[in-house]
């Protein structure tokens, strides 16, 4: 009696050792490390290695090892002042076209990162950093993309010849007024036929004859889904500028965006540049009209006062070309010929055929592009801070249109690599529909950070040895086997956090102390059933196989239960909760097997199929 | 070691009444404070700012108050946190906050008048996250015991389903009480503790059910009453037991776990405390007022199949 077949062992010892194996590069520490990847996120080229060797060497710093991965190089360091002065080095040695960020990186062997076996993931108020949750201004989304429709049917009712008074958008509709019915009826037709996702109503007031438009249901999610993705894009671009080793950008529902920045201190830089969302239009220059007179107050009717960032004034048509959103690609680089440096545009199809009718009237003439960048600020106003998002709108390129273009065209007579690395950038960030703004901040400084790691990690050893004791001094010889079950939990729960790479959260911890004290709830149920049944007269082994046998469903729906609660934690679970739920969760299956099969597995080992007279229990 | 040696045979059934009044006097007392002071919700609920600063040495509150103030803060907080030397700094939400600026102005304002200052911490909520976390966090309470509600219901029977209910209920309601007495701050942490507290008080009700379940098909003689009552006795070491040990590993996190661990494992110890009491007195008396009989549980027959399947 009381006996397993040899696979049941084997099972667990195979259990045991996956376990150990992938919770095993827990133990090792971190080294410094300055982690180099391209700013664009293309491959590195080989030569980068060379050169970091080279420049590590004249500088007379010593790497403990350089790690070649993919898209990126890994250097590693002895100690954090290297790692400082080397980052320093490198970055000079390597300039703008590559991210250099600090990193801490686990010094795990190389047997264990072969069979995959990492460290737990930590979160990041255990490691230090900023947590941004953004969203996106959707309703300015859908009023900028009402806005490019207006220009666009302006251009329609032209075409078709159709009178109106005017065009004007409001927040989630446009207007349009006709001088009669009959005009309307047909501007309607022509709107109908050339842009089906438009939903259009006929709204009467008094004697003026007004055609309500408004984006149907499709094309609006449409557009928040591509003013969610551009920047989700663009945010990523800008976290890369900021040279975050482990940088998270993430999707969160329809119109929000997470940005976990790992170690980042200076959170008012990170701010900053994540904050200042933009966005950019081509706009006409206005040749015909005065400057100095525009300056003057004399702003002629369809034109607007821009400067460019050095303070020269332009007057520009109000009429958008192209805005940033139909940009889908601009980078810098050298013209083939002359080898000048340039910006390479590509549009979308709407922009480019909009970029198209406007070029072929207006060769010669020349086009500004201008970034708007919407800023948050704070003043001190009798004594109260103000917060105001204000809208900083300045020239950043002004170029004679030289030939007729659409989808792809080069802004060239820049003066340097560097501005055209720059007006790329800045063209690449004002790629945005729409603005996007922090609404959840956390972040943890890195001393907290290690205080908690300390905290938690002596709160789960000290409640373990206490139940430790508890158990072994309460069941005797049961209670120590309980006990090597307990250890053995830990280390699944470790194992598996590692292997599924969930991030540990100080919650988290909380749920591995929590689990400690009601894993051993199994063994409990099962011990005492098993003294019951030794107390109601049966033998030993009887005892034990009953003992076991009988809790077993009481054990299941207990453990169901908390199970149920912990599912519901999870799918309700933002950042810290979820951790919580995670280890919660994992713990209830992991000690529900090594409670129940790993106890009864070495019971049966030191006393299954013997003869006893009595039990330590 | 035995704590409860040879089975005790305590008439907790016959207590049920005084354990009743003594339950729902501290439901009532809870609804009440609930009622009139109500939580001391943090900011995960409220939106709003918060800083935690440590300096060098042990500072006073006053002077920090003033230096804010000059820089123009005036609907702030300032208390310790923990020790002399950490400082914990509260903004309340502003209608036109958007931005998460305010930190740093804080941060700039305290550097200014001592440069030995560390930020630690800042949390900041705009007021819609909190809108939406607070209807999430009481609809992730209501999901998980419609859960438990069902899967009660499917196990046992029905009036089992709503004594456990009934019993979680009463644990969420006194721990929620015991929040608003001395006005603990509440969490997105205390939210996650109440509902490990569900999962752990339903773990011992379902305990105790199981055996009552056991119980009826097996003692052919005795009243409900009498059968509640023996199967309370026979796990009451093992509910006293886990609770023990649960409790052990709990005051160590409250000891050591730091600060901001202190309201979460706080409702945890105060969730198992009262959790405990209820899976022993208040869940089973409930299902009996309900009217459970033993032709309830003899229906279900292949539960005794299950239980040969040993692991």
């Amino acid at each position: 009696m009381n006996q397993y077949p040899a696979w049941k062992y084997l099972l667990i010892a195979v259990f045991l050792v996956v376990g150990i194996l992938y919770a095993l590069p827990n133990l090792y520490g971190e080294d410094p490390a300055v982690q180099i990847s391209s700013a664009r996120g293309t491959p590195l080229p080989d030569t980068v290695q060379g050169l970091v060797e080279t420049r590590l060497a004249d500088s007379k710093l010593k790497s403990k090892a350089i790690e070649a991965g993919q898209n990126r190089l890994l250097v590693r360091f002895n100690n954090t002042e290297d790692q400082l002065a080397a980052a320093d080095v490198i970055k000079e040695a390597l300039g703008n076209d590559y991210v250099v960020a600090l990193n801490l990186a686990p010094s795990t062997p190389r047997w264990l990162q072969d069979i995959g076996a990492q460290p737990m993931y930590l979160g990041l108020d255990l490691r230090g950093g900023v947590h941004f949750l953004m969203e996106v201004d959707m309703d300015a989304a859908i009023q900028k993309a009402l806005e490019r429709y207006s220009s666009d049917l302006r251009t329609v009712l032209r075409e078709a010849k159709v009178r109106y008074i005017s065009i004007r958008p409001s927040s989630d509709k446009l207007a349009i007024k006709f001088r009669s019915a009959e005009d309307r009826t047909k501007g309607e037709e022509r709107i109908h036929d050339e842009y089906r996702d438009l939903q259009l109503k006929e709204v009467d007031q008094g004697d003026s004859y007004v055609l309500d438009i408004t984006l149907s249901e499709n094309e609006m999610r449409e557009t928040r889904k591509l003013a969610l993705q551009q920047n989700i894009t663009t945010l990523r671009n800008r976290v890369n500028e900021l040279g975050v080793a482990e940088p998270i950008i993430q999707q969160q529902g329809d119109r929000r965006v997470v940005v976990e920045l790992p170690g980042v201190q200076d959170t008012a830089a990170a701010k900053r540049i994540l904050g200042a969302t933009a966005t950019l239009e081509y706009r006409a220059v206005d040749t015909q009209h005065d400057v100095e007179a525009a300056l003057n107050g004399k702003v002629p009717a369809g034109s607007r006062l821009y400067k460019t960032r050095d303070g020269r004034p332009y007057l520009l048509k109000s009429r958008v070309i192209v805005t940033g959103d139909q940009i889908i690609n601009a980078r810098s680089g050298f013209d083939n010929n002359s080898g000048s440096p340039q910006v390479s545009v590509t549009l979308d199809g709407k922009g480019a055929r909009k970029m198209l009718e406007f070029t072929k009237e207006n060769v010669g003439k020349p086009m500004a592009v201008v970034f708007i960048e919407n800023k948050t600020t704070s003043r001190i106003v009798d004594g109260k801070p103000v917060i105001s998002n204000h809208q900083v709108e300045e020239i950043i390129s002004v170029a004679t249109i030289r030939d007729v273009f659409s989808k792809k065209f080069q802004t060239t007579g820049l003066d340097s690599p560097q501005e055209a690395h720059e007006l790329a950038l800045l063209l690449r960030s004002g790629a945005l529909a729409a603005p996007i703004r922090i609404i959840e901040e956390r972040t943890v400084g890195p001393s907290l950070g290690a205080e908690n790691i300390e905290q938690g990690f002596e709160s789960v050893v000290i409640g373990f040895c206490l139940v430790l004791v508890f158990m072994g001094l309460y069941y005797k010889v049961f209670g120590l086997v309980a006990d090597l079950a307990l250890a053995f939990n830990l280390v699944l729960i470790v194992a598996l956090l590692s292997m599924l790479q969930a991030t540990l959260t100080m919650p988290g911890i909380a749920g591995i102390v929590l689990t400690v004290g009601m894993a051993v709830d199994a063994n409990v149920l099962i011990f005492e059933r098993i003294r019951e049944e030794l107390r109601n007269g049966n033998t030993p082994q009887a005892s034990i196989h009953a003992g076991y046998s009988k809790a077993f469903s009481t054990i299941a729906d207990a453990n169901v239960t908390t199970l149920i609660a912990g599912i519901v934690l999870f799918s309700f679970g933002t950042g810290p909760i979820k951790g919580f739920a995670v280890t919660l969760s994992l713990g209830i299956i992991t000690s529900m097997f090594t409670a129940i099969m790993g106890t009864r597995a070495v019971i049966n080992l030191a006393y299954g199929g013997r003869r006893l007279q009595r039990l330590p229990i | 070691m035995h704590i409860l040696d040879k089975g005790t045979h305590i008439d907790f059934m016959g207590k049920r009444k005084l354990a009743m009044a003594f339950s729902l006097t501290l439901i009532l007392i809870s609804l009440v404070l609930l009622f009139t002071r109500g939580l001391s919700f943090g900011i995960d609920f409220t939106g709003g700012t918060l800083i935690e600063v440590a300096y060098p040495d042990a500072v006073e509150l006053g002077g920090i108050r003033d230096v804010l103030q000059e820089a123009g803060f005036s609907d702030i907080q300032v208390q310790h946190f923990g020790t002399a030397r950490d400082v914990l700094i509260r903004i309340a939400p502003r209608a036109n906050t958007a931005s998460a600026k305010l930190s740093e102005d804080v941060m700039t304002a305290l550097k200014g008048a001592d440069s030995a200052v560390e930020k630690r911490r800042v949390e900041f909520v705009g007021p819609q996250v909190g809108g939406e976390l607070t209807e999430q966090g009481g609809l992730a309470v209501l999901y998980s015991l419609i859960g438990i509600l069902i899967y009660v219901a499917m196990r046992f029977e029905y009036r089992f389903s709503l004594g456990a209910v009934a019993a979680l209920i009463h644990d969420v309601i006194i721990t929620l009480g015991v929040f608003s007495l001395f006005q603990v701050e509440f969490d997105l942490t205390v939210l996650a503790a109440i509902l490990a507290v569900i999962g752990y008080s339903l773990n011992d009700t379902i305990v105790v059910f199981d055996r009552i379940r056991e119980n009826f098909r097996k003692m052919r003689k005795g009243s409900p009453t009498q059968i509640m009552n023996a199967s309370i006795n026979q796990t009451l070491s093992r509910t006293l037991m886990t609770s023990g040990t649960t409790m052990l590993v709990l005051v160590a996190l409250f000891l050591l776990g730091g600060e901001i661990i202190h309201s979460f494992a706080l409702a945890l110890i105060v969730g198992v405390f009262v959790g405990t009491y209820s899976s022993i007195f208040v869940a089973g008396a409930l299902s009996l007022a309900l009217g459970v009989s033993k032709a309830d549980l003899m229906a279900v027959d292949k539960e005794g199949k299950e239980v040969d399947q040993t692991p």
